[in-house]
């Protein structure tokens, strides 16, 4: 996959973080440029956690990440941030749609090991397996991402996918 | 042939092909709607697929609501939705104007949601419309681009977790208690992917509009879908609304499912959600005594005639003291109903405010808020932080009749 390896600084959040906390409706309401979104990425959970991201973080998360609303500014913003991955051990399936549409890399797995500021790096072995290393301990093998997914997250997302092919054409 | 969940046989007329749980398939819904939170966002995105954006591929398979925003989200809010509305009067969409009411609502009322459909929707209570069978879901505005570009859909087959009903509510008890408790016992992820397919003796005993609250709130335990089998009581509903011909589906016996939930209706009890979580729900009268601010009756899941017929009974005993409450019916239609019942003229004695139809303050973004600190008992679908536009209240998820009961009381929980 092109966009792999990855590499940043863990960004650890907790269960059911949903996308009104991502980004809340009374912000989107006013603007939906996720650059001047990102300022208040995550505010109502941790006002101060938009100030503190730096481009290249990879947000780790438990159960559930993006439940709640469909609304997609929830990706963007996190893009806009400048956060390319996000792995969870769950995700809320219209975060993980929007996610993979914008091309932001949603990956499954056991994150319970991953500490705060601990420097990941998602990469693919050579038998084709995502895994994340975290410095502090052992490889963490991640959930497959389905081959239609990977073709889309390598032309950007379904933007960038409908953009090259027009539609689904060719595919069942 | 293969036993097919009730999901599976509508996606498959849909991908054109038979499909099972776990595939991935491309979808032509046969009906997508968006709002004004999500359209404008579709655009841009549509403007990205196809320099000019350009006509939608099928506009006769387009609804768009304009309920999120209103004269009182301020002047962004209404740009963002002129935009809405420019595009679906230069190509001929269905366009549900300010006021007339919740999306959801709107294409319930009018027939437009068929047994037997694939519909999809840029709003995650889309799955509202799986009440009369259909499959339906929510999704993003990309995908909703994609639909306007190509007029389909990539979905994932989910798998079936049935809830089987059985019983009936008892006098009191509502199909909203019913549904805090299904998240009660599974939990914000607990149907994560999957489509709940109710099923069972007890479904007979709701009416359309406990089983629209029932699939509606389907998407706070995850589903993907929440889906009601097609019975005479759908029928009959149907009939008083539309004229256009329906297929219905029915689930195969023996079809695969990922499990089954027994739900006994008649041993509900009143629920409340405590905040600021779905799934953080006790038996009402075990919630911790609190003094209550706002009472906030409407939204899609709460703001039906029959959810005001229900407030109203317990309501009557009058509004406690520096408790303020406030309507929001759910559909122009609801509040003409409500007028000419004569409810809308006891709401406004009793001291009720009354806001125009739409989805006002269930997420902060029209309506009023909720002032700092602020205890607010509500009929709506979500209780998280913030979600009313201020992070400092606290929101409380219950059925409009204990809704009404914290009005008069002037507070919940006991015993104080």
């Amino acid at each position: 996959m092109n966009i792999l390896p990855m590499s940043g600084r863990a960004r650890v959040l907790g269960d059911d973080v949903n996308t009104d906390y991502i980004i809340s409706s009374r912000h989107k309401k006013e603007t939906i440029d996720p650059s001047v979104l990102r300022a208040h990425l995550l505010e109502d959970l941790d006002p101060g956690f938009a100030a503190s991201v730096r481009p290249g973080d990879i947000l780790v998360a438990g159960g559930n990440f993006g439940c709640g609303s469909a609304m997609e500014v929830a990706v963007t913003v996190v893009l806009a941030a400048g956060i390319r991955a996000v792995v969870a051990r769950s995700f809320s399936r219209t975060y993980l749609r929007n996610a993979m549409n914008n091309g932001l890399l949603a990956v499954i797995a056991d994150t319970g090991p991953v500490r705060e500021g601990e420097v990941l790096t998602l990469a693919l072995d050579p038998g084709g397996r995502l895994l994340l290393d975290h410095q502090g301990g052992p490889l963490i093998e991640c959930a497959p991402i389905a081959p239609f997914m990977v073709e889309m997250l390598e032309l950007g997302g379904l933007v960038g996918y409908l953009r090259e092919r027009g539609g689904f054409e060719g595919r069942p | 042939m293969r036993p097919q969940t009730l999901s599976e046989q509508i996606l498959s007329r849909a991908a054109g092909r038979p499909v099972r749980a776990g595939e991935l398939a491309i979808c032509t819904p046969d009906l997508a709607m968006g709002t004004d939170g999500s359209i404008p966002m579709a655009l841009d995105y549509l403007e990205c697929m196809r320099p000019g954006g350009g006509a939608p591929r099928f506009p006769g398979r387009l609804v768009f609501a304009l309920d999120h925003y209103g004269p009182a989200s301020g002047p962004r809010a209404q740009a963002l939705q002129e935009r809405a509305r420019a595009y679906a009067a230069r190509h001929g969409i269905r366009c549900c104007e300010v006021g007339e009411g919740i999306g959801h609502q709107l294409i319930l009322e009018s027939g437009a949601a068929r047994p037997g459909l694939l519909i999809v929707g840029a709003d995650s209570h889309s799955t509202s419309y799986g009440a009369v069978g259909a499959f339906a879901t929510g999704i993003g505005s990309s995908d909703l681009a994609g639909v306007l570009l190509c007029g389909q859909v990539w979905l994932k087959v989910p798998e079936s977790l049935l809830v089987v009903l059985s019983g009936s509510l008892r006098p009191g008890v509502s199909a909203k208690d019913a549904a805090l408790l299904l998240a009660r016992r599974l939990g914000a992820d607990g149907a994560s992917y999957r489509a709940l397919e109710f099923v069972g003796s007890g479904v007979a005993q709701l009416d359309m509009d406990d089983r629209i609250v029932l699939t509606n709130l389907s998407v706070e335990l995850g589903a993907k879908a929440g889906l009601f089998p097609f019975d005479p009581v759908t029928e009959a509903w149907l009939r008083e609304r539309t004229m256009a011909a329906f297929e219905p589906v029915f689930a195969h016996a023996g079809a695969d499912c990922a499990g089954v939930i027994d739900l006994d209706l008649g041993a509900v009890v009143p629920q409340i959600a405590l905040p600021h979580r779905v799934d953080h729900v006790v038996d009402a009268d075990a919630a911790p005594y609190t003094v209550v601010d706002l009472v906030y009756l409407g939204t899609c899941t709460g703001g039906r005639l029959k959810d005001y017929r229900e407030a109203l009974e317990v309501l009557r005993a009058g509004i406690a003291p520096g408790v303020r409450v406030v309507v929001t019916p759910a559909s122009a239609a609801v509040a003409a109903e409500l007028e000419r019942s004569g409810m809308l003229a006891e709401f406004l004695a009793l001291g009720a405010e009354i806001q125009p139809p739409g989805c006002g303050s269930c997420c902060g973004t029209c309506g009023i808020v909720p002032a700092d600190g602020a205890v607010v008992v509500s009929t709506a679908n979500r209780n998280f932080k913030g979600r009313m536009g201020n992070g400092s209240a606290s929101i409380y998820l219950a059925s409009p009749r204990e809704c009404a009961a914290a009005a008069v009381r002037g507070s919940i929980g006991g015993p104080a």
